[in-house]
């Protein structure tokens, strides 16, 4: 069981609930998992990756045990933290404003 | 008994507001998607308890909601926007070759007819239709893969494609408004496009009459005369009488002819709202005072309309898409400010009253005259 937290705009479009909880099957990865959100919340296709290139948007951003993991191959696998549920995998709306 | 239901689209959200006939008493719902940029909120002339929305943010992109209940409900629908081939290249702010990329819906415009139809003008500028209910868009290309594609370029606010108008007794005619790229219409439901600026004057661009590059702000129509149409350009208000062949000048007695909405009376088609803007710089009213400009003979002779409307230290602008009208017997006028305030008219503009004060950010503005 894989847990992902949402940001606070994400969250208005699905349940509400800060953190999802998903099962993925195969090994966890930024594109297994992300690909297991969008399928249980198809709204949020287009809002976290390209839909066409798959790639990041650019203001988002995903961090796991204190990393930055944005910069990762979207198939390097996650920690092990991640993939066993111990810590949460972040899908992070880039801060701004003054 | 019939009412009105105004579609207010804010930079942090979307609100609904609703009155009888008589618009003196209001009902306020919202924020609907709190938080989201609402760039625009239409409701279906053909079935008024249809109303699609455009929801986004520079953060997590665009999405489109779609009401069945007359906006108590919203599900989302298709939000690929795909652009058709490889898109190519238009001017960048530079001057140098810049690549198409979708970036938001700015203007939704549903079918007179259809409640499933409905067209979105976006940023990067081009045009798509969807005949689904918003599920599937497709794009309209030949309005972007024109000749004169690669040399549009962007305004301050982005390359967007912020107005639709299609001729109410001609549904192959359509109008669509560039900035800063101009005015186009096309003869045969969009397929086909071309430029219809001639008439046009701006000192911003290098050749102050070329035939695409203007900064054009915003179109009117009244339904009545499909062949007028006004236009609130960067600077100046014109007119057309030949569906945009050829343009003139009406800015006549106006104190400043810099602005962004325009609007036409339901019931009289030569009564032309504007709100004059001090400048491009200054994106607000001519000292502190904010009027809305009301001409009775499609322009030149312009009359200002103040009673109900703050008339020292008022510094707020209103945006393109954020003035309508209603179609009741005594016409209500309606806009949206940036300071969030949504100012009514129940009597064609000669006295105003605000629906509702501190409100995000008004973007647009629309209003549904209910049965």
């Amino acid at each position: 069981m894989i847990r992902v937290v949402l940001p606070t705009h994400l969250r208005t479009l699905t349940s509400g609930e800060r953190e999802v909880q998903l099962e993925v099957p195969g090994v966890a990865t930024q594109r297994s998992v992300l690909d297991a959100l969008e399928a249980r919340y198809p709204v949020l296709q287009g809002t976290i990756r390209d839909p066409i290139t798959q790639k990041r948007r650019a203001f988002v951003r995903f961090f796991a045990c204190e990393e930055d993991l944005s910069h990762q191959s979207p198939d390097a696998p996650l920690p092990d933290a991640v993939a066993t549920g111990a810590e949460p995998f972040f899908v992070i709306g880039a801060m701004a404003g003054g | 008994m019939s009412g009105v239901r105004v579609l207010v689209g804010t930079r942090k959200g979307a609100f609904v507001l609703s009155a009888d006939a008589k618009r003196e008493s209001w009902e306020v719902n919202g924020p609907y998607f709190a938080g989201w940029e609402m760039y625009h909120v239409k409701g279906s002339p053909a079935d008024p308890n249809r109303i699609y929305a455009s929801q986004s943010t520079g953060w997590f992109g665009q999405l489109i909601q779609r009401s069945n209940d007359g906006g108590a409900t919203w599900e989302p629908v298709g939000n690929a926007f795909n652009y058709e081939g490889v898109p190519g290249t238009h001017q960048w702010y530079d001057g140098t070759p810049h690549p198409w990329e979708f970036a938001r819906v700015w203007h939704l415009e549903p079918s007179l007819s259809d409640p499933d139809t409905v067209l979105a003008g976006v940023e990067d500028a081009a045009l798509f239709r969807s005949t689904d209910g918003g599920q599937n868009w497709q794009e309209l290309a030949g309005l972007r893969t024109q000749d004169n594609g690669p040399s549009w370029q962007p305004g301050a606010g982005g390359m967007c494609l912020h107005t639709i108008i299609v001729d109410p007794s001609n549904a192959e005619r359509i109008f669509v408004a560039i900035s800063a790229a101009g005015a186009f219409r096309s003869e045969d439901g969009g397929n086909s496009w071309r430029p219809v600026n001639r008439g046009l004057r701006s000192e911003g661009i290098p050749d102050e009459d070329a035939e695409v590059g203007h900064c054009v702000h915003r179109l009117a129509m009244h339904p009545s005369r499909p062949n007028v149409l006004y236009m609130q350009k960067h600077w100046d208000v014109m007119r057309t009488d030949n569906a945009g062949d050829s343009w003139q000048e009406i800015s006549g007695d106006l104190p400043t002819d810099f602005g962004f909405a325009i609007d036409v009376h339901a019931h009289e088609p030569e009564t032309v709202y504007v709100v004059p803007i001090k400048s491009d710089s200054e994106h607000f009213p001519l000292d502190g005072q904010l009027r809305v400009y009301r001409s009775r003979t499609a322009g030149n002779e312009w009359e200002p309309l103040t009673k109900g409307l703050p008339q020292q230290n008022c510094y707020v602008n209103v945006l393109r898409d954020a003035m309508a009208v209603d179609s009741l017997d005594s016409c209500g006028v309606y806009f949206g400010t940036t300071g969030g305030q949504l100012y009514a008219s129940a009597d064609a503009g000669d006295s105003w009253e605000p629906i509702v004060r501190d409100l995000p950010a008004v973007l647009s503005v629309e209003v549904q005259t209910l049965p």
